[in-house]
């Protein structure tokens, strides 16, 4: 079991502290590709934090059968075979969610953040801890993509949950700023995506700058992951 | 792992490969399971996929056949901007032909192909153009697209409906900014310009090929 500490440290590591796209810098390849739109960036984040839980799980479940030499290739098939399951799954009894969803699951195959959470905390902990660890990285992710789909959006169309209506026909996109607001293109392209992805950072930074300030003392580093996209 | 020190290398490597083995056989079983199990629910949403396109460029009203079932395999069209084969549906009503339904290309989108379905009736008109696949700009040329478009009453490709060469001349199948007739949302140029080409081009095709393409069932090709 585990202990109401524990879940608030992986809560908190997931959610900011560890935060996938500002503090481990990981899986900016569907980050910037994505977040042309809230709706787009949480979707992708569902998605990541269905496959991460699952992942997680299963490897946490067979670490102790894992030889240390050949546990990365081992990770590799366990995610791939588990992604490419959940996607026909999806596919075949949840086909609704799975046009909306679909487009985004073979993205995360692809992405970092799922390997290196297995790696860095699934191989060494056990199932329940993983799976809580595996959501909230997705998590800390949700809110990321959603903030920098929301910003990018409304800079770039002035609207804002562009796309909702793939996802709830019922429902329309905000226009929040007038029609006649000209498009911004470069927060709709790649080089906006960083502009604004360096800009949550430094914010972030500040934030733990001025709480250590506060707290009058050093903040424990974030643990440093194998870099990649 | 503490074992580890018990073995050989040579052994070692066995051991290791053995291991990797059994994890190989277990998730590709796996795989397959998962594969072979979803298949057929899988083939038939692909299938109702394909008739939910088709309603968008063709009322179901218009034909009573197996629309599916009633295909020609088009080589590689260059006239359609097609680089590889694709299927061409007929649609019938009492077995005489209505309108055959098809795959277009349009090569100079803002960013790269834009690929489209036309359904082109026997008497040349356009009964419906969707695109299905591009990678226009977003909030800007992605408007050819009917889910992207603004103006949900009357989406920019909704245009194309009911024209043909008949009643529009072959010259005034252009943007009104290159002196057609075909509307476009300022900004954007390249995106319309390339779909309005595409669908001159397959209404066209349509018109040189009529006799195979609206041939009566069972007849030669």
């Amino acid at each position: 079991m585990m202990s109401r500490d524990e879940f608030k440290t992986i809560a908190g590591n997931g959610i900011w502290k560890q935060n996938t796209s500002l503090a481990q810098i990981l899986g900016l390849c569907p980050l910037l590709a994505v977040t042309t739109n809230a709706v787009n960036g949480i979707m992708l984040s569902l998605a990541t934090i269905l496959v991460m839980a699952i992942s997680n799980l299963a490897v946490s479940s067979l670490r102790n059968f894992i030889p240390h030499e050949i546990r990365i290739p081992v990770f590799i098939l366990i995610v791939a075979a588990l992604v490419t399951v959940v996607d026909l799954l999806f596919n075949a009894n949840l086909h609704e969610l799975y046009l909306v969803l679909g487009i985004f699951i073979p993205l995360i195959v692809t992405n970092c953040i799922v390997l290196a959470r297995v790696e860095a905390f699934a191989a060494k902990n056990a199932p329940l801890q993983s799976t809580f660890d595996g959501i909230f990285m997705g998590v800390g992710m949700l809110w990321t993509l959603a903030l920098l789909g929301a910003m990018r959006e409304l800079l770039g169309a002035g609207t804002l949950f562009g796309g909702i209506d793939m996802v709830f026909p019922s429902l329309h996109p905000i226009q929040l700023l007038p029609e006649s607001y000209p498009s911004f293109l470069l927060a709709l392209l790649p080089p906006g995506a960083f502009i604004l992805l360096g800009c949550m950072i430094a914010w972030k930074n500040w934030m733990d700058a001025r709480a250590a300030v506060r707290a009058k003392r050093k903040p424990p580093m974030p643990v440093a992951t194998a870099g990649c996209n | 792992m503490s074992s580890a020190r018990e073995y050989s290398p040579t052994g070692m490597a066995a051991r290791t490969a053995a291991t990797l083995f059994v994890f190989v056989i277990i998730f590709t079983g796996l795989l397959s399971g998962a594969y072979l199990w979803t298949k057929p629910a899988i083939e038939a949403s692909a299938a109702e996929e394909k008739m939910k396109l088709v309603d968008e460029v063709l009322p179901r009203s218009e034909y009573d056949n197996a629309l599916l079932e009633d295909t020609l395999t088009l080589p590689a069209t260059p006239e359609l901007g097609l680089s590889e084969s694709s299927t061409l549906y007929r649609a019938r009503k009492a077995g005489q032909p209505v309108a055959v339904v098809f795959e277009a290309v349009a090569p100079d989108g803002y960013a790269g192909k834009v690929k489209l379905v036309v359904a082109v009736r026997t008497d040349g008109q356009v009964a419906g153009v969707r695109v299905t696949q591009h990678k226009e700009t977003p909030g800007l040329g992605d408007y050819v697209e009917v889910k992207k478009d603004k103006n949900k009453a009357r989406p920019w490709i909704t245009q194309f409906q009911g024209m043909s060469l008949a009643q529009v001349a072959a010259h005034d199948w252009k943007v009104k900014k290159d002196g057609g007739r075909i509307d476009y949302y300022a900004g954007a140029t390249v995106t319309p310009r390339a779909v309005t080409k595409a669908v001159l081009k397959a209404v066209k095709w349509a018109e040189a090929n009529r006799n195979q393409l609206f041939a009566p069932p069972g007849a030669p090709q």
